[in-house]
């Protein structure tokens, strides 16, 4: 079995009981209040890492390229207040944009 | 009525499954350039249904991150959907085979689709939503990894931008309080960091530590 099946079967479990934790089995009861607090900080923490990876990481080295004409394009999209489409588009559009030129 | 209200979750829902059919497309074609199976992506979407855990996964594997970083990253990625089905759990009928089935419905976009303005939540808006969502993710997904051969190499379309892009536009829609932004700096600060020091994948999931700061003595 190839790693990305295991990496599947694990994570695909995983999110469907995280998914069911509440409808099925906590019944309308709700988490501990100092817990729900680090649990809602998880997803922002998390989605900020996965900016910051995905845009300067490279193999063990931060590498600075187009991408960040990309990010840049998004940026501007999002202050617009484009819809999510529009401000990947315009990401991955700069991007492509300043390699075809480079 | 019924049928009426499942309409109103997918007529709601229409222009945000319209980004997620070019987001699974685009998830199909990046799986596919990252050397996963067309069926393995596919079955990843059918099963998992969770974007940025997916983009997660295939951007970890993709540059050689390992099993366990990928399984952890994108579970910590997920762990917000408990909390999330705890908020959704009282609208939810019948017996636990069909809670479980429409539990696997809550995505971010059907879940705040389906919060109506008295700030209850419905459960006929979350499954409209979700049911539509569920079908372009998939859909896109088959289509993306099925095409992917053709397109070539997605740096050149600039799709690796597109990552940060989707992921920055997600979290400014997350962050609506102080702690949120401070959780999503330091977590950016700790990722930036580690990304030279340690294998890929270590730094997002480090960076989940930042979560602490909304620790609230009990």
């Amino acid at each position: 079995m190839s790693d990305v099946w295991v990496v599947t079967g694990v994570v695909a479990a995983a999110t469907i009981a995280l998914k069911a934790v509440g409808p099925v089995l906590l019944g309308g009861r709700s988490l501990p209040e100092h817990l729900t607090g680090v649990v809602e900080l998880l997803a922002p923490a998390l989605l900020a890492a996965l900016v910051v990876t995905q845009l300067v990481g490279g193999d063990e080295e931060i590498i600075l390229d187009a991408r960040l004409v990309g990010i840049g394009a998004a940026v501007v999209a999002i202050l617009l207040r484009a819809p999510l489409l529009v401000v990947v588009v315009a990401a991955a559009a700069a991007t492509a944009l300043v390699r075809l030129v480079a | 009525m019924t049928e009426a209200r499942y309409r109103d979750g997918a007529k709601r829902i229409a222009p945000i499954a319209l980004a997620a059919l070019a987001f699974s497309v685009s998830f199909g074609v990046l799986a596919r350039a990252s050397g996963i199976g067309a069926l393995e992506a596919i079955v990843m979407s059918m099963t998992v249904f969770a974007g940025s855990a997916q983009f997660a996964v295939v951007s970890i594997l993709a540059v050689g991150g390992g099993i366990a970083s990928a399984i952890l990253a994108a579970v910590l990625l997920n762990a917000r959907y408990a909390p999330i089905s705890v908020s959704l759990a009282p609208i939810f009928v019948g017996g636990r085979p069909r809670r479980l089935l429409e539990a696997q419905l809550i995505v971010d976009e059907s879940w705040a689709m389906s919060r109506r303005p008295d700030g209850r939540y419905d459960r006929r808006l979350l499954v409209g939503a979700g049911l539509v969502l569920y079908a372009c993710w998939v859909g896109g997904t088959i289509g993306g990894a099925l095409a992917g051969e053709a397109l070539g190499d997605p740096a050149d379309l600039g799709l690796d931008a597109a990552f940060p892009a989707l992921f920055l536009a997600i979290l400014v829609t997350q962050v609506h309080s102080r702690r949120a932004l401070a959780a999503a700096v330091l977590g950016g600060t700790i990722a930036l960091v580690l990304i030279p020091v340690a294998p890929a994948g270590v730094p997002i999931v480090a960076a989940a530590a930042a979560c602490l700061i909304g620790w609230r003595r009990p």
